[in-house]
């Protein structure tokens, strides 16, 4: 799998899949034991990780957060608190900050660091429906403006943000890639969501030809069950070409 | 200037303060505290090394405590044990060693009272030198590796995915707190150390905003409880290195009296933000 600039792609999968291990592989915080992951060179990346404490004997405010790994000009930490509704933030300590504050504070630092890819992994956590929805759009006004990749990793297994360009379901290996529907497509999603949804949000259809029992084996389409899923055993054909990340080739 | 013992005693004293302050910082926020003490008690058994070897003590105390926490890395990554346990067993381990091989060497007549607690009285203008020469070199790596360090004290991976390479950052930061060890050690000696790297970091986090700050401010108090300690000493008598941590605590004391004005640092209030309030950056 890769990242082009530009390009928008959502990871999804149960706990435990390895969405979250993807993203720290495309990252370079993990080394892959199969495989490889790839970076671009002078990649210049940003990362909304999934859990971040601050611990309560840190004096650190959002202005000065902004700035944690590199120097970020006045003007581009403003633009990016302005863009994320959080100007008003710039003095609290971070720890004081609730969860939907806070998820637009990291959203807002990685973005004024003006990032050629963009990882964010469950961005929406602890965030409400409105928030979620608004929160969608920014990503892709952000990516729009930069023409970063975005890697995003989605907490919910059918509902997508709509931008995406690409889904791709894990549970230990890609089960099935493909493209969302958008809410707004259909009559039924539409009542569901509600019509705020429907620019926001895109339903994403899975087409596995196997299924992951509880014990970990793996029953496929012909009925037979293995231990583990492998691109040899002859039951499927999925992409195991592993982490090829890069927003490669010609980002800018 | 310098001919005067107190004098001498009031700007090694202050040396040792303007680096411990900033770097017991990161052992406040990283939750190290145990950490220097583990170093400061293996820095015995760099005393002993030192006799044995007939070599500079600063610089066998600084060699041990370096070993020391390699040793902590490498059991931290093979051995089942918890880092409290891990680091309680290097600590006294070093200690022990360091005390039995001391009592070896019949013809070595130490003060070992001097090493525990220290004799900041006694410093030399060699001693004055090593600790501002080498205090400077260890404040601009410091400075130099701020941004990776803070960065990794805050978030780990988030640090490193954004380029900041914390794990060189780590080992610059353990031979910082080796070389601090070393070369404060004859001050406070080695029971009191970890007491310098925390206390004034401590009282300096209920004023601080930001972490730059904390630790200009954790290096004032510090340097404020070497000049109230060793005057108090010289008033009352009392023993120079425990009275300078009595007037560290002191101020940590005064620092958590309450205070209505700072009311909105103390981290048990949120602060009020006014939506309206075009916070300026920075």
């Amino acid at each position: 799998m890769t990242v082009e600039p530009g390009e928008i792609v959502t990871l999804i999968g149960p706990n435990g899949s390895g969405k979250s291990t993807t993203a720290k592989m495309a990252l370079g915080i993990f080394s892959p034991n199969e495989g490889n992951a790839v970076q671009r060179p002078n990649l210049r990346v940003g990362y909304v990780p999934q859990k971040l404490a601050i611990d309560w004997t840190l004096p650190l405010t959002v202005a000065r957060f902004m700035t944690l790994t590199g120097k970020v000009g006045k003007m581009d930490a403003a633009e990016a608190m302005a863009a994320t509704e959080t100007t008003h933030l710039a003095k609290s300590e971070v720890r004081t900050l609730s969860g939907g504050e806070f998820q637009r504070v990291l959203l807002a630092r990685a973005m004024a660091c003006k990032p050629d890819l963009l990882v964010l992994d469950e961005p929406v956590q602890g965030v409400d429906f409105n928030g979620e929805i608004a929160l969608y759009d920014l990503i892709s006004k952000i990516r729009d403006e930069l023409n970063c990749g975005v890697l995003l990793i989605s907490h919910d297994l059918h509902v997508v943000m709509a931008a995406t360009d690409r889904v791709i379901c894990l549970n230990g290996h890609v089960c099935c890639s493909g493209t969302p529907t958008n809410v707004a497509s259909s009559a039924e999603y539409k009542a569901l969501f509600g019509s705020r949804a429907t620019a926001g949000l895109a339903i994403y259809e899975h087409s596995h030809d196997h299924e992951h029992l509880p014990d970990g084996r793996v029953l496929h389409s012909d009925g037979s069950v293995t231990d583990h899923c492998h691109p040899d055993d002859g039951h499927h054909s999925h992409d195991h070409a592993d982490q090829e990340d890069g927003a490669s080739a010609n980002a800018r | 200037m310098l001919d005067d013992f107190f004098s001498r005693a009031l700007i090694a004293g202050a040396g040792v303060a303007l680096v411990v302050g900033p770097l017991g910082c990161f052992i406040v926020w990283r939750r190290l505290a145990y950490f220097g003490d583990t170093l400061s008690h293996a820095a015995l058994l760099g005393v002993a090394l030192a006799f044995l070897f007939e070599v500079n003590i600063t610089l066998a105390v600084f060699a041990v405590s370096v070993f020391v926490s390699l040793a902590l890395l490498l059991l931290q990554k093979r051995a089942t044990l918890s880092a409290d346990a891990l680091l309680g067993l290097l600590a006294h381990s070093a200690l022990a060693v360091g005390l039995v091989a001391l009592a070896f060497m019949t013809w070595v007549r130490v003060d070992l009272m001097g090493f525990l607690f220290g004799d900041i009285l006694a410093v030399t203008r060699t001693d004055i030198a090593t600790i501002w020469v080498g205090g400077a070199i260890v404040l601009l790596a410091l400075a130099y590796i701020w941004r990776s360090l803070f960065a990794a004290t805050v978030n780990v991976e988030l640090a490193q995915a954004e380029g900041m390479r914390p794990e060189r950052a780590n080992l610059v930061f353990m031979l910082l707190m080796a070389a601090v060890i070393a070369i404060s050690m004859k001050i406070v000696g080695v029971l009191l150390i970890t007491a310098l790297l925390i206390i004034p970091a401590a009282a300096a986090r209920r004023f601080a905003s930001g972490p730059e700050q904390m630790a200009v401010l954790s290096a004032v108090i510090g340097v404020a409880a070497v000049f109230g300690g060793l005057f108090g000493s010289l008033e009352w008598d009392t023993p120079a290195g425990p009275s300078i941590v009595v007037a560290a605590l002191g101020l940590f004391v005064i620092s958590i009296l309450p205070m209505p004005k700072l009311s909105s640092n103390d981290g048990t209030v949120k602060q009020s933000n006014e939506p309206n309030a075009k916070g300026s950056h920075r």
